[in-house]
């Protein structure tokens, strides 16, 4: 895409008097228009709320303010609250729910003048790495229609890829927004956990999840995350610290960075193609002058069971109030206790079932310290494999997925598509701030055209100026994410 | 690690999902094959360590005692699946089964 | 309590109370909705209290300082680190269908509750603990036709109340009658109106408690089966639902039956406890650190700080008035329920060193003109000086206490200071003979009939004689010297 469409360019143009954000605003929908049919990036497009929050932001550039993402077209994934829109959760059991109440980061993005143009397919409840979840709608991959965007903010990564808007946001709980970003070919950044407020975020897994943004460069993303981060009186784990901004520290060289590659990480184990692809990758960063180490990461084998006990523990929890009582979909039943299972049953779905159950299991009498206990002790032995791994390196770079984008029903059975986040997983069990940037594409195992993938570069906690000055460097020096064109219609 | 089979139907009760035979049978079997999954935790030492239920260490985030606007009363029942005199209308309660 | 049935064994009744108390706060414990009574239906509710999508929880600081206060009043223990956790369970009155509460490391830890019963008797139950919780909102049941659940065809839910902030309070099986679980509870409600914690109103539902009783022959180490009581909704209700239990369950083991272990509602119309469950199952409640919240750490300094700014509790002050004062136990719990007065009868009791005479005006004299003005003693311009001033001039006999009684009006009226009002309107006793020789004569003079009739043996002539002395002296004359003068001036006249 051209760079006056990025959000840095397109806030530059509105602030300057040189762009009016309703023009902007009608651009994108156009973009959306042209290729949105077969792309089903989005669940409802907000149009009488963009206008009007467009008119807003020229009303107040016209008054002579200044606004950080001035015009900036927005999508959001859709367990976001934004009062006045359907927010779903991908989900029959919230499919007409409006939120009476705004998330505390979207109400920061309308503050700094960025316009939601609509909101995003999803996986159920953000459980999945595919999409392919959802209840309400079917999300293409902007590279090839065959294959999935990746999940669950896949279609928050769609949207970007496509070039319909420079930014949207996406919820990590696992991966959420980093596999997606490397299967859409764009940047995807997850901050330390407590940096944005999940306040009017639907909760998955409270301890992990994450809000972030998607961007075709990794200045857009820094842009969004100093609007969003920091604390928020509404969510108590926020964190209540000064926030470094990124936007105006990006970096053009890696020069005196100490990187580490993790051996349990080694893509090699991924097929040549994608073992050449991450060799290059490494060997860019060197020449952009870090310097690579090897590190160790023990426990990066238990990343997987011990998420797959914590995040259901929690959802399981947190998916108790969708009961029919107050809001959402009812099922009628002769007894409350009748018409919250058939409400239950018919509004979530089978993924969202199976970690219910298994979580609901994990926390029950009798297997609370075998499971839950377990996998909160492991967590803690993950967080210190990180610790000792970053007393001897700054950032640590891995691939993002193990595979580019793949098929619709190439993963039926659960297990094999949880092991799309095997890379990502570790580090949001940490709360490390990580992101996806592009670096190249390889063909997939299964033919057709080349895919994306992405390079995952993970900082210690409250790392983020240092992780996306570094990821502007890589991707100003590659350029990959350019090499690769989208299919239009 | 307990690695017994799951009790689907009890777990299920507890999660206030209605389940057909076919779906308990199916889940049993996915949950299972999960749990196999997850008992290479069993392989990790935590005798010593201790849990994990936030990573990050803040205490004491609280609120001063202030009222703040709430919602109005039309937006809390604008959602309600059966609202009656302005409440939230529930079929019969049975005590046991709360 | 023991009571000895036919059989002859003779029984004791095994009594644990639970109590939950709504805090007084301004909003409720995890949302700036108004922590307050009798609002319209639904209309005190956010998103959060409403457990909407995405919202999420904020501790209020004040909760959680009224519940250490509370804690530390019964010399609880408050650990240096205490978390939430969250309750899962379903009921269409509580939102999330998790309560958020405390499992294993509650705010505050052990304690003891002292009481002291109408007798005089004193008793105490050790506390297990008091933790933090949020209350749930009301569900009024429909087509039963008495509101009962039991045989209702649907409910109404008002979230109004979901979300108060809540403390539970656990004690010890250590209470074994009626009488002590009712001055037990006494004792909470009293000290937690003292602290500002809680109002306490049991008509509003801000207490509510259940009783576990079990009996078991006297001597008889382990306890018997315990029946769960609920539904008691006054202090009357929880003794009498005691004694009828407790009664029920003597007559099942006596009849040869067991106990069952189960929860018993107590019917206040039929004055008898009935089964509410037919089976007891086990709740599996999976409690779980709250993610969404963070730890409650305190400082040692911290605790120590509110430690010392706490007022003297109920219980101290009975002991203080019916053993220290010798008051009985109803004038004691007079003072005790009005703060106010008993912190102004202290003054006045030590300031004066005259706890009897103190009482007397504060419970008598000032608390008339009290309830005739409608103004407090605590408000009145009577200060404690004032009155200690007073029972001073009493107590040296510069006034009597007729004059006394005067005095108060006076000082009621106009406040300012007894000494001065006795100068100014002479009010001070006269027992100089001279003096009251001067009055003699007059009275005497004036009265010859009556003087007469006392000289005929009519005794009470010489009644009359004294009264008119002292009005004569407008009540300033010493009556028992009056009298003494009055009988030698009459003999010796003979
Ligand atoms: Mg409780
Ligand atoms: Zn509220």
């Amino acid at each position: 895409m051209t760079e006056d469409m990025t959000a840095a360019a397109i806030a530059r143009a509105v602030n300057a008097g040189e762009r009016k954000a309703t023009d902007v605003l009608d651009e994108a929908y156009e973009r959306i228009a042209a290729t949105e049919t077969d792309l089903g990036a989005y669940l409802q497009l907000t149009h009488d709320l963009a206008r009007a929050q467009a008119a807003r932001v020229d009303a107040r550039i016209a008054a002579g303010e200044h606004l950080p993402l001035a015009g900036v077209p927005l999508a959001l994934k859709d367990n976001m609250c934004y009062i006045g829109t359907r927010t779903t959760c991908g989900s029959k059991m919230l499919e007409n729910w409006v939120a009476p109440y705004d998330a505390t980061a979207v109400r920061r993005m309308l503050d700094a003048g960025a316009v939601p143009v609509g909101k995003t397919n999803m996986d159920e409840f953000a459980m999945g790495s595919s999409c392919e979840n959802s209840a309400l709608g079917v999300t293409r991959n902007p590279y090839d229609r065959e294959r999935v965007p990746g999940g669950s903010s896949g279609g928050s990564a769609a949207t970007v890829g496509a070039g319909h808007v420079p930014l949207s946001l996406g919820s990590d709980t696992g991966g959420s927004i980093r596999e997606p970003a490397a299967f859409c070919n764009v940047v995807g950044f997850k901050p330390t956990y407590g940096r944005i407020s999940r306040y009017g975020l639907i909760a998955f897994a409270s301890s992990l999840d994450q809000i972030g943004p998607f961007a075709r460069t990794v200045e857009d993303a820094a842009l969004a995350y100093d609007v969003m981060a920091g604390f928020d009186r509404m969510d108590a784990t926020t964190v209540d610290r000064p926030v470094e901004p990124t936007a105006t520290a990006l970096r053009t060289d890696l020069k005196g960075l100490r990187i580490g590659l993790v051996r349990e990480f080694d893509p090699s184990a991924l097929g040549t193609e994608i073992a050449a692809l991450y060799k290059r990758s490494y060997d860019e960063l060197k020449d952009l002058g870090a310097t690579l180490v090897d590190v160790e990461l023990p426990t990066a084998e238990y990343g997987l069971a011990t998420y797959y006990l914590i995040a259901p523990a929690e959802c399981s929890s947190n998916l108790s109030r969708f009961d029919g009582v107050r809001y959402g979909l009812r099922v009628p039943g002769a007894t409350v206790g009748e018409m919250y299972e058939n409400t239950r049953a018919a509004g979530f779905g089978p993924e969202v079932k199976r970690r219910i159950l298994i979580g609901t299991y994990a926390l029950s009498s009798g297997y609370y310290d075998a499971y839950y206990v377990k996998a909160q002790k492991a967590r803690t032995r993950v967080a210190e494999d990180f610790a000792r791994a970053f007393a001897s390196c700054d950032l640590i770079a891995s691939p993002a997925a193990s595979s580019p984008a793949f098929r619709f029903n190439a993963k039926s059975d659960p297990y094999s598509m949880y092991l799309m986040d095997y890379y990502t997983i570790p580090m949001s069990l940490a709360g490390l701030p990580s992101l996806s940037v592009p670096c190249g594409a390889v063909t997939p195992d299964d033919g057709g055209r080349a895919m994306p993938m992405g390079l995952q570069l993970v900082a210690p906690l409250f790392g983020e100026q240092l992780l996306l000055g570094a990821a502007h460097a890589y991707e100003r020096a590659t350029g990959h994410a350019n090499a690769l064109a989208a299919v239009t219609a | 690690m307990a690695s017994d089979g799951i009790d689907v139907r009890y777990v299920a009760k507890l999660a206030r999902l209605a389940l057909t035979d076919t779906e308990l049978e199916q889940y049993g079997t996915q949950l299972g094959a999960l749990l196999e999954h997850v008992s290479v935790l069993q392989k990790l030492d935590t005798d010593t360590i201790a849990a994990t239920a936030q990573v990050i260490e803040a205490r004491n985030v609280d609120r001063d005692d202030l009222v703040l606007p709430g919602l109005d009363h039309a937006a809390v029942m604008a959602g309600a699946p059966d609202p009656q005199h302005g409440f939230f209308r529930v079929p019969r309660i049975i005590a046991s089964e709360g | 309590m023991t009571t000895t049935a036919a059989s002859g064994v003779t029984y004791e009744a095994v009594i644990g109370i639970e109590c939950h108390v709504e805090l007084k706060t301004k909003s409720k414990m995890f949302c700036g909705c108004p922590n307050v009574f009798g609002a319209p239906a639904n209309t005190n509710v956010c998103p959060v209290c409403l457990a909407m999508p995405g919202a999420l929880p904020v501790p209020n600081r004040q909760a959680i300082e009224h519940l250490v206060r509370a804690g530390l009043a019964f010399g609880a223990e408050i650990p240096a680190f205490s978390k939430f956790d969250r309750k899962n369970y379903f009921y269409p009155d509580m939102p999330k269908d998790y309560q958020i509460s405390q499992f294993d490391m509650p705010l505050t830890q052990g304690g003891v509750v002292r009481f002291m019963l109408e007798d005089g008797t004193k008793g105490e139950c050790r506390l297990t603990r008091i933790h933090l919780e949020e209350d749930t909102g009301k569900s009024t049941h429909a087509g039963s036709g008495d509101g009962r659940i039991a045989g209702s065809t649907y409910s109404l839910v008002d979230f109004n109340r979901a979300g108060v902030p809540l403390m539970e309070c656990v004690g010890e099986p250590d209470i074994r009658s009626a009488a002590e679980a009712v001055a037990y509870l006494e004792t909470l409600k009293r000290t937690f109106v003292a602290l500002g914690v809680s109002d306490v109103k049991m008509e509003e539902g801000s207490l509510r408690c259940d009783a576990n009783v079990s009996v078991r022959p006297v001597g008889q180490a382990e306890y018997g089966t315990k029946a769960e009581i609920k539904n008691m909704n006054s202090f009357r209700s929880v003794y009498h639902a005691i004694e009828s239990e407790v009664a029920r369950q003597i007559a099942v083991i006596e009849s040869g039956g067991r106990v069952i272990q189960e929860t018993r509602g107590w019917d206040e119309q039929a004055g008898t406890t009935h089964s509410m469950r037919s089976k007891e199952k086990a709740h599996d409640y999976r409690y779980f650190p709250d993610p969404d919240l963070v730890p409650m750490a305190f400082a040692p300094d911290d605790v120590a700080r509110i430690r010392a700014e706490l007022p003297i509790g109920p219980y101290e002050r009975f002991v203080k008035y019916v053993d220290g004062f010798g008051l009985s136990v109803a004038q004691a719990t007079q003072l005790v329920d009005n703060g106010a007065l008993a912190t102004y009868f202290d003054a006045v009791a030590d300031g004066s060193g005259q706890p009897q005479a103190a009482l007397n005006f504060v419970l008598g004299d000032l608390s008339r003109l009290a309830n005739e003005s409608q103004i407090a003693v605590a408000d009145s311009k009577v200060t404690p000086a004032a009155l200690i001033e007073l029972v001073g001039l009493v107590q040296a006999k510069t006034i009597n206490s007729k004059i006394a009684k005067e005095l108060i009006v006076k000082l009621w009226a106009e406040g300012g200071s007894p000494k001065a009002i006795v100068e100014r309107d002479g009010l001070a006793q006269i027992s100089d003979p001279a003096a009251l020789a001067g009055f003699l004569d007059t009275v005497l003079a004036a009265n010859e009939k009556s003087v007469a009739d006392f000289r005929a043996g009519k005794e009470n002539a010489f009644k009359f004689l004294v009264g008119q002395v002292m009005k004569a002296s407008r009540g300033t004359a010493n009556p028992a010297l009056v009298e003494e003068a009055l009988r030698s001036r009459l003999s010796s006249e003979a």
